[in-house]
């Protein structure tokens, strides 16, 4: 009933300014990356055409990432706090994401709000929040105190591992409850009680049915936690600020707001890419499935 | 005397048998679950309260409560009604977002109805890249935007417009996803009836699939309101120095230095923006669903905000 041309062009305008202002500006990365630099300006000077490409900041930074590099330091550090930022989500979020799931009744939908509550809380603000708890006088200090766990006040705000990991968890675990939440919410309770009624035991019935049930939603969520922490530098900066807990994001602010060394932060965002491609090639496949399915119904 | 109560009480459950009972029964209350879920619950929002109750501090400090006080949203010199910088960042951000509404909106609805049904060459390819701008973390889309913008659109350069242009590239495919999803639950039939009845093309779409469509709209205005609202990332790579700073640029130079209870002023008043937003764009969603409430109730819809 409609003309041919019509979804096609439909599509279009949105189409072109996916191509003119998300594909073009990887390509100006990759430009400014393998280019050279003014050597009295210091300004980058990139090059468009794969034939002049010069791989010398590239090899250059690639050195930098091997074992024993400097870069190689951060690059480990990145991967330490995520992984274990990550795993602690995953261990506070399951269980909450599960009794909303599964047994929350009267108060599922308040829970459910509070739930989503964080993500439309700005993420800025939830950092501010817990810079002002863990000031030298803050209420963490305080309450430690006056419980005598600590004697003095502690400085959580000076450049602690913990608290940059602690401040990733806070920050993101909202982001990793929600897919979570809505795979385990998707499970046919009749599976349960069918497991059940041939003889598993609660445990068996959860490690053999729930679990495996929710491995797409956990998969997910983690996935979806691990790529912005991966390019994260603004929490690092607000609780620590200190070089020891620098992330790979913060180098590459550094090289563009600090010391103005594109070339070499442009190298590192196109690193940082590739490592992250895995991730976000799983995530895209998982979601493009799921869309297909949803089509032919 | 122990002996004596022992015998005379009933023979209590051991604390392990009554564990086991908890976690064994899987009908029952889990009750180490709920008490886990609630502390969640509080450990999640409790921070962000006293850091709203911090903007009403009568004292300069954001950790001594010293009274409650409205200054530090106006009076003060330094409140964020005086407060050059505070005032300018407020109407900074709310720009952004409006604008990113008005083109992201319109955009990203006709790419959906694209995507959705459009048959030919280049559909799985633009199905694909789609996706992308919702996975690929936002440094790595602001410093290739901030490359752009400074060596190929060089007429651009960073500015209010590029934070606008930044910000209605990641926002398009959350409208995308969005009106998708709404499209494949209403169908074609709708609009197959009406042209069997008559409707022209122009008709079917403006008279048929527009209607059915508008909870999705109205979701996804509110959804990119709220993204644009909080967004720092884009905003911080594309800025222009001080006359480009939005709220959340604002309180992350202020944590870096020594933020006044103004700070949390600002914050209080951007998630509270936000927060209306969302609200608005729910009872709107509610309003153009109101027929169709057939179960499901707050949990089915709120479906529709969780992107």
């Amino acid at each position: 009933m409609y003309p041919r041309w019509l979804w096609s062009g439909f599509a279009l305008p949105g189409v072109i300014w996916l191509i003119l202002l998300f594909i073009i500006p990887f390509y100006a990365v990759i430009g400014v990356a393998f280019g050279t630099v003014d050597p009295i300006l210091f300004r980058p000077i990139p090059s468009w055409n794969p034939l002049d490409w010069n791989v010398g900041w590239m090899s250059q930074t690639l050195t930098r990432l091997e074992p024993g590099g400097d870069l190689w330091d951060v690059f480990v550090r990145t991967t330490e706090y995520v992984v274990i930022s990550v795993g602690a989500s995953l261990a506070i979020g399951y269980p909450v994401a599960y009794y909303i799931a599964r047994h929350a009744r009267r108060t599922k939908a308040l829970l459910l709000v509070l739930l989503i509550l964080p993500l439309w809380i700005s993420y800025l603000m939830r950092m501010l929040a817990w810079v002002n708890l863990l000031e030298v006088d803050g209420y963490v200090n305080r309450f430690l105190m006056w419980s005598h766990v600590i004697n003095q006040p502690y400085g959580w705000l000076d450049g602690k591992p913990v608290t940059v990991v602690f401040a990733l968890i806070y920050g993101y675990i909202p982001y990793f409850i929600l897919p979570l939440f809505a795979a385990l919410d998707r499970i046919d309770q009749s599976h349960l009680e069918a497991a059940r009624d041939l003889g598993a035991s609660p445990l068996q019935a959860f490690l053999r049915v729930t679990l495996p049930l929710s491995k797409t939603g956990i998969l997910g969520g983690c996935v979806l936690i691990a790529l912005p922490m991966f390019g994260d530098y603004y929490t690092p900066n607000i609780v620590s600020g200190a070089p020891t807990t620098s992330m790979l994001g913060n180098q590459i602010d550094l090289y563009f707001h600090g010391t103005s060394q594109p070339t070499i932060g442009a190298a590192l965002t196109i690193l940082l890419s590739l490592f992250l491609v895995v991730l976000m090639g799983y995530y895209i496949w998982t979601v493009h499935r799921a869309t297909k399915e949803l089509a032919s119904t | 005397m122990t002996v004596a109560t022992a015998h005379a009480a009933p023979p209590k459950p051991s604390t392990w048998t009554r564990v086991r009972g908890w976690v064994g029964n899987p009908w029952g209350r889990p009750r180490f679950l709920v008490g886990f879920t609630w502390l969640y619950m509080a450990w999640s929002i409790i921070p962000a309260l006293i850091a709203i109750q911090f903007s009403f501090n009568s004292g300069r400090s954001r950790t001594i409560w010293s009274g409650f006080s409205t200054r530090w949203y106006w009076g003060d010199v330094d409140s964020v009604w005086s407060d050059a910088d505070l005032h300018h960042a407020l109407i900074q951000s709310i720009k952004l977002a409006v604008l990113d509404v008005a083109i992201a909106t319109p955009l990203g609805v006709l790419l959906a109805l694209g995507l959705a049904r459009w048959r030919g060459r280049g559909a799985g390819v633009s199905n694909f890249i789609m996706l992308f701008p919702l996975v690929t973390p936002e440094i790595v889309m602001g410093v290739s935007l901030l490359l752009v913008f400074t060596h190929v659109f060089t007429f651009i350069q960073p500015s209010t417009t590029a934070q606008v242009l930044g910000h209605v590239t990641f926002s398009i495919s959350y409208v995308v996803v969005v009106v998708r999803g709404r499209l494949f639950s209403i169908g074609r039939q709708y609009e197959e009836a009406a042209a069997d009845l008559g409707a022209s093309p122009a008709v079917a779409l403006y008279r048929v699939l527009l209607p059915l469509l508008m909870p999705a709209i109205v979701a996804s205005i509110a959804i990119v309101f709220a993204l644009s609202i909080d967004d720092f990332v884009i905003s911080y790579w594309l800025s222009c120095g001080a006359g480009c700073d939005t709220v959340p640029i604002q309180i992350y130079a202020a944590t870096r230095a020594a933020p006044l209870p103004s700070t949390n002023a600002i914050a209080t008043i951007l998630s509270a923006l936000t927060l209306a937003s969302i609200i608005i764009g729910y009872l709107g969603y509610r309003f153009f669903t109101r027929h169709e409430r057939a179960g499901g109730g707050l949990v089915g819809d709120m479906a529709a905000f969780d992107v």
